[in-house]
Parts: C-alpha cells; structure tokens; sequence
C-alpha cells in the first residue's frame, strides 16, 4: 500500500529524550520536504509521567493532528498500553524486545544490543526513520545540528547508535510503506508557535519583552531572550506578571515597542495593567497562550476558555483588538499586525494562542522579514504644536504621541482621568469628552479587522464555524467530509475581537445548518456571535479534556 | 541656566500644611541645583497624595497604578537610559502594595531615584493604616491598633545592599535637597524614605514628634561602612537618624545590558539581515 502521509506517536517519560528524537526526526522530515504538525503533550513534570511527541508527516500539505497512530513508539511499556487502541490497521509498534511483546504489529528490536544506556532513544530514532524512509545521512545532519558542540565521544556513540539501528532495520522485512520521497524540497523553516509569535514581535521592532515564567507561553520568552543581544532588544523576567506589564508599558512609553506573555493565571494579574495601557493610551501587545484553568489547571495542556475573560479584562470601557492565530504562518504575521494595531491606536492588543499551537512544530515558508517594516514609535516632534498635549482631541481618537525626553516637549500621562495636557482632573465634561475620544479609537480598529475565512459553498448543508488553533482540523474535518459527498463549509476566525457581523451573518444565514466547534466547554465564540449578531448556533461541539480537536473528534461528535 | 521657575508653580489637591509641600520644594531646588532640564527628567508616580506630587512640577511624567511605579520606571529608564528617572510615591503604594517591587528595584540596582512620602498613614483613602504605620496605632479601620509591627524600609534596604539609602524628614528642606541631589548623582537605585507628618490622618507621629526624634547623622558617619549602616538603620523610637545611611558603588543594572552601550533603545532600527539569520537557525 502506498501511503502519502504517516502520523507517528513517541512515547515515553519525561528524561527518556523522546522530545529529543521528537525534534530531530521532525526536523529531519522538513528537510527532507515533508510536510508536518507535531502535537505535544506532557506532564507537568520534570521526570516520569506519560509524555507524548507526535508527528503528523506528509508528502503533501498537513494541516491537523491525527489520533490514529501509524507508527507507535513505545520508550516504555505504558505507552504500549495507553496508545495500542489508537494503533491503525496496517499500522506497527516499535519497542524493546525487553518489553517482551508478542504481538505480531510490533517491531521488537533489541535496543541493548544497538546502543549503549543512555543513547537508546538514539537507537529508536534510527529504526523509526529508517522504516518511514529518511536516510541515515539525512537524520545525522540534523543529530549534529541539533546537538550542536558536543564532545567527541558523546557524538560517536550518537552516530553508532544511529547506523546500528539503521542497519538493523535494514536488514528485517517490515511491512511498512515508505513516505514516497519528495523531489527539489522547497526551503522551509521548522518552527512552532511560540517561535513564530517571537519572530514576527521582532520583525515588527519589539525592543522589550518582560515576562514571568508560565507554560504555556515561557517558549516566547527563551526564544528572545536568546536573540536579544544580536537583535539589540531587552528581555526582562519581573518579579511577577504585575511588574511585567507595568515593565512593558513603561518602556512602550519612553519609546519601546514592547510586549508581554503569559498563560491565564499570569494575565489574570496583569488586568489592572490591560486597563492601564488603555488610560494611559500606550501601546502593548498581549500574548495569552491558554491552558486549562479555572486556577493552575491543567499547566502543560491546551484549551480555548479564556475568550471571555481576554474580552472582558480590565475595568471601565476601552477598545482593543484580539487576535488569534490559527498556524505557525498566522503566529507570525499576526504577532506583526498586532504591533501596528497598538501603535496605531495607543492600547492594549491581544493575542491569543494556546498550548497546542504554541507547542506545535510545522513546516512553514520562510517569512519576509527583510520587507516588513517596523513600527516607528511616537511622531514627529517637529509637527506637534506647543505647549504638547498628550491626549489632544482629535477626529478619530488619536492623538500624537511624543516621546520622553527625545525632544523639550512634556510628556504626560496618567492613569486618573486626565485633560488633554495628561493632568488628572475631575471636570466632569472632561471625563465625558475623554471617554469618547477613547472610544472613537475602537472604530478604527473596528474597521481594520480580519474577516473570518469562508471557505467552501456559500450556501452549504453545513457551516462549520472556528477560531484560533483549531483551524486545520476543522478544514480538514471538511475537506474528508467533502470527500464522502457532504456539503461542508467553514468559517473561521483570525480575529475575535472586534467581531463585525456584516462580514459573516450571510453565511450563518445561508447554510442550511450551522455548527460551532471550540477547545472550551461554554461555546465562548457562539455567545460572542450571539451577542453581536443575534444569531444562535444551536449545535455546538466542545472539547475541554485538555487535548486539540482533532479532524476525528469532530467526525466522531458530528455522527452523535 | 536651568532656574526654579522653569519647573513651574501649580495648584495643589494637598492638605494646607501638608509635609508635602516641602517635599515638592525640595524636589524642584534638587532638580534646577543639578541643572537638570525639565525634558530631562521623567517622574513615576502611583496612586495617593503623596502620588500626585510629579502633576505640580514641569517634567516628563507618567502617573500609573497604586503600588505599581518602580516597575514602569524600570522599564522607562530600560527603553532610555538618558532620563533621569525618580519615582515619587507614598509608604502605602511603595511598601504595600508595591512591596515586591520595591525588593526587585534593589536587587536590580536599577538606576532610578526612590523617593517615599512616607506619612505612616493612608492618606488618600483617608486614614487607613500603612505598612510603617506603628504597632498599636488606633484608625477607623484598626479601631483595636494595628496588630502587626511596622516595616523598616531603610533596614530591608541596607540589609539588602541597596546602592543608595537615606532618610530625611520634611522639617528639614535643605537637608533633603541635598539628598535628592546626592541620590539624582548616584549611579544605581536611590532609596530616600521621607519621614512626613500627615496633618489629616496622623495624630501620632505629628510634626513635632519627629522634630524631637530626628538628628542628622556626624559628620565622621561612614556610609560605606555596612556594619554601622545596619546599626543606625535599625534606629527607631527615641532616636532617629537622618542622612545618608548607607551607599556602595555596585554596577547599576542598566551595564548588565551590553545593547544600551549603544544608547537608548528608542528609534533604533531593526537589523533585518539579523533577523533573517536567526529565521534561517530554524531551516
Ligand atoms: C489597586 C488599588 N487598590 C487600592 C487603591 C486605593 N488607594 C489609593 S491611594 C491608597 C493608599 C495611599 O497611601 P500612600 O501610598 O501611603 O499615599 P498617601 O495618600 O498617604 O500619600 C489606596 C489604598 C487604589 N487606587 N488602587
Ligand atoms: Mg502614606
């Protein structure tokens, strides 16, 4: 049989290395032209537990995490347990010989006698990239990559383990086929979504980052903390997600695109700060990559429920944007767009991201970032008139802003209700006007936002309707429904906040059913869109055991 | 010639014979004494009375949250190291609520001056106590007296080798100018802790309570000297001293960032060729 894609679980605890081979055999498939997305799933913990690294891999595009495993690769016996279920029927099982399996869809290779303790997961690299059809040459590259200077021994029983695998393999029949081989694979990067949100912060101008350590965003923070020097930015972790954002908007104020991230726990201490950001009218872009809550939650797992309360956080009435990247490509352009929507409209801007994708390898093409203009904070000092009054009234909401101490001009701001030279007052027309020109801003971004992607019939027998990281198993959901004769559209959205209706309400209106599926458990988006447009979506399908929706999740929900 | 009149006179929302009052002043004489230009200078401020203060001079001011200015200012003086940064706060938005940023500014040494009105008192909500309120101190809040003892700032300062550490008390202006000026010049954080009577809110710790209290450190006090910096930071009760307590010439933290050699990260460009070297690290 031939087969045009593999989906292959590692699995294994936490200190086997299976995030390392994970990595390496996910970065040997991009090289080699596949296609993939890599699905992570962990306990939070440093050793043991029951940790998982799957690669969805293809010749042609992927776009979803799969259930049904093709390969399975059991570093311990447990895995063989939790996962043999999940095992297709020409699938096959990769495990130690000393695991003493009998079944006959299982590879039981003698790891001992192929590497020495410590590099076993080496060994089982080697077996399973051989079996779907990368060569020896390929993976070591990568291995030596990756691991980058090691000393010389360490990196010799690497690569022995390595050819003793692949010789080992080699020598056995496995009824397994290949991934055909992809001829002139174009140039593709290998990045999850955390890396992609870092790199497009950078290509927009971030010039400070602070943070305090949380899964899932802390990712964003290692990788430009790793940049910073060569990028001429400044990484700062606070004391606290308090001091975080407060960091941040200090620094946005004297001239700093900058940016925070966090997970829920973390943003729920940083709220004062959203409203803060919105008074003071100084940009800041907000990374909120969900996981489980209430509370700590499930920390390394993924969920979609904190819509509401990225909408709604902070007191009093003040616009924002909220965007919410669906893949890595999206993680990048719009973490950019973000950074323009702050600095255009003075406040706080939102994205919104999760464990699932944040922790999500693909293949992406590699961005132009030597085309993307950056910000430019503040104006022109030289066209402002004086004395300067920071929150000058104007037709859209907008006012100039100047810098500290870049030119003789003041400037200040203040989280009371302030005039417009930024001193608090209490004239109460003050307030009214100030309220308004703050509001005003809202219209703006209003009209700047991303419509949701309609893609599919316009008039289809059924809609479904998305958000955030779940876009490639609901277009694959689709597309396979397709496939069986059914009328299926989607309707996803990049940005949920602000919602406008006039995009997307002959749609829902226009499908003969329409269905809303999301990673929470209250159908946060369906009530957004009630709220705004006065449509019900009456069927909704959720999923709030911590883990992505997957194309078979919502085939198995639908035939309900 | 930078005069005190370029700092301006506004109308204030303090308390007539507020120790406020001398504290702006001294503030302002601090500033035209150290020929700073108003542009130059960027004041953070929280929320109280004390809080107000930056709104009543001519500067560059960002007033945030209640407890929440040392982070802002770092950031600020992060993003432009050439402000001169000074952070004007109460003892409630400083040590209360802001305690845990008041113990990262220290151990940062983040190049800002920290100057606390500090009333012993909640005066803007009026009357609550504070975190330096003494034990025993009757409010409507605490109609028993606070329960818990008071916090010593200056001896969590010096026991934490902050790099700059005084205490003034508001009936002693020129004393304290000369603080502030001393503080402003100091490379590192500056912690000042002005001892202030509140006229509304504190009938205790009155005027002339620190008038009979308060002495200015001799003149053969060494500041270096961590010791006896501990000793007099401990003092408390009969004998108050004011002065510089204690001071040492850590780095500040800003030279921990080899990027600001460059000057301030305002108006920086991107190096694309960089960036597009990092993106090609992920093929
Ligand atoms: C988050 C938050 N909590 C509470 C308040 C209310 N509040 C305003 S000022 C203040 C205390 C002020 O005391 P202090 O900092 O000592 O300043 P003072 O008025 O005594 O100068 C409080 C509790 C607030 N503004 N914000
Ligand atoms: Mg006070």
């Amino acid at each position: 049989m031939n087969r045009n894609s593999v989906n292959l679980l590692i699995g294994g605890e936490a200190g086997q290395g299976l995030v390392t081979i994970g990595q390496i055999l996910a970065k040997s498939l991009v090289r080699s032209g596949y296609s993939i997305v890599v699905t992570q799933s962990y306990h939070s913990r440093i050793r043991g537990g029951h940790n998982t690294y799957t690669i969805h891999a293809g010749a042609d595009r992927v776009i979803a995490p799969l259930e049904t495993i093709d390969i399975l690769v059991a570093l311990n016996e447990e895995t063989m347990t939790l996962h043999r279920h999940e095992i297709s029927p020409d699938g096959i099982i990769i495990a130690d010989e000393a695991f003493g399996i009998s079944d006959d869809v299982s590879l039981r290779v003698p790891f001992k006698e192929l590497a020495k303790q410590g590099f076993l997961n080496i060994a089982a690299l080697g077996v399973v990239g051989s079996i779907i059809g990368l060569t020896e040459e390929s993976i070591a590259g990568t291995m030596d990559k990756f691991f980058g200077k090691m000393d010389q021994k360490t990196a010799e029983e690497n690569r022995l383990a390595l050819s003793n695998a692949f010789r080992w393999t080699t020598g056995r029949s496995v009824s397994f086929s290949k991934l055909p081989p992809v001829s002139d694979p174009p140039k593709r990067l290998i990045m999850n979504g955390n890396e992609a949100i870092a790199l497009g912060a950078l290509s927009a101008g971030l010039k400070f980052y602070s943070f305090y350590p949380m899964t899932p965003s802390t990712s964003i923070g290692i990788a430009l903390a790793g940049w910073a020097e060569r990028m001429g930015s400044i990484v700062e972790q606070a004391e606290d997600e308090i001091a975080a954002i407060n960091m941040a908007l200090g620094a946005s104020f004297a001239g700093a695109p900058s940016m925070v991230s966090t997970s829920g726990g973390g943003f729920a201490l940083m709220v004062e700060g959203v409203s803060l950001a919105a008074m003071t009218e100084t940009p800041v872009v907000i990374v909120v990559a969900q996981r489980p809550a209430p509370a700590t939650g499930l920390p390394t797992r993924t969920e979609q429920a904190d819509l509401n309360f990225v909408l709604y956080a902070g007191h009093g009435e003040f616009p924002r944007a909220i965007l919410a990247p669906g893949t890595v490509e999206e993680c990048f352009h719009l973490t950019y767009r973000a950074f323009e929507l702050a600095e255009r409209y003075q406040g706080p801007i939102f994205i919104l991201t999760d464990q699932f994708l944040a922790d999500s390898y693909r293949a992406v093409a590699p961005f132009d970032v030597e085309n993307l203009s950056p910000v430019s904070p503040g104006s022109d000092p030289a066209s402002s008139s004086s004395p300067y009054q920071r929150y000058a009234l104007t037709d859209n909401g907008i006012s100039p802003r100047l810098l500290p101490g870049i030119s003789m001009q003041l400037v200040v701001a203040d989280s009371d209700e302030h005039t417009e030279d930024g001193h608090l007052t209490e004239d109460l027309t003050v307030r009214q006007r100030m309220v308004e020109k703050r509001l005003k801003k809202g219209k703006g971004i209003r009209a700047e936002a991303i419509p949701p992607q309609m893609e599919g019939d316009k008039r289809p027998d059924l809609l479904m309707v998305s958000w955030g990281s779940t876009k490639g198993a609901v277009l694959k959901a689709a597309s396979q429904m397709r496939h069986t004769g059914k009328n299926v559209s989607t309707l996803h959205f990049s940005q949920i906040w602000p919602l406008v209706s006039e995009q997307f309400m002959d749609y829902l209106q226009g499908a003969r059913e329409v269905v809303s599926l999301e990673g929470n458990a209250t159908g946060q988006l369906a009530g957004l869109i009630r709220r705004e447009s006065g449509f019900l979506i009456e069927k909704q399908i959720l999923r709030y055991d911590g883990l992505p929706i997957t194309p078979e999740y919502i085939l198995r929900e639908l035939t309900k | 010639m930078v005069t005190i009149a370029d700092y301006g006179t506004y109308e204030t929302a303090w308390c007539p014979g507020c120790g406020n009052f001398s504290i702006l002043k001294a503030v302002k004489e601090a500033l035209t004494a150290s020929q700073l230009e108003p542009h130059q200078a960027l004041f953070v401020s929280g929320i109280g009375q004390a809080a107000k203060a930056p709104h009543y001079l001519n500067a560059n001011v960002f007033n945030g949250l209640h407890g929440r200015s040392l982070p802002v200012a770092t950031g600020a003086k992060l993003a432009n190291p050439r402000l001169t940064v000074i952070v004007e706060s109460g003892d409630g938005c400083n040590y209360g609520e802001g305690g845990n940023h008041f113990l990262a500014a220290i151990r940062r040494n983040i190049d800002l001056t920290l100057l606390v009105h500090n009333n012993q008192v909640y005066g803007l909500t009026k009357g609550q106590s504070s975190p330096t309120s003494e034990e025993g101190f009757v409010t409507k809040a605490q109609p028993g007296g606070v329960a818990s003892t008071p916090f010593n700032p200056v001896a969590v300062a010096v026991a934490m080798h902050a790099g700059f550490v005084a205490r003034a008390f508001t009936g002693l202006p020129d004393h304290l100018s000369d603080l502030i000026q001393q503080a402003i010049a100091h490379r590192g954080f500056s912690l000042i802790d002005v001892l202030q009577p509140c006229i509304s809110f504190n009938k205790v710790n009155t005027f002339a309570w620190y008038k009979k209290r308060c002495y200015q450190l001799p003149s053969d006090y060494n500041p270096a000297d961590w010791g006896a910096a501990i000793k007099a930071a401990d003092q408390w009760g009969e004998q108050i001293p004011l002065g510089v307590i204690y001071r040492n010439d850590r780095p500040p933290f800003e030279e921990h960032f080899p990027v600001l050699n460059q000057g301030p990260l305002v108006g920086r460009d991107v190096d694309r060729m960089m960036l597009k070297e990092i993106m090609e690290g992920y093929a």
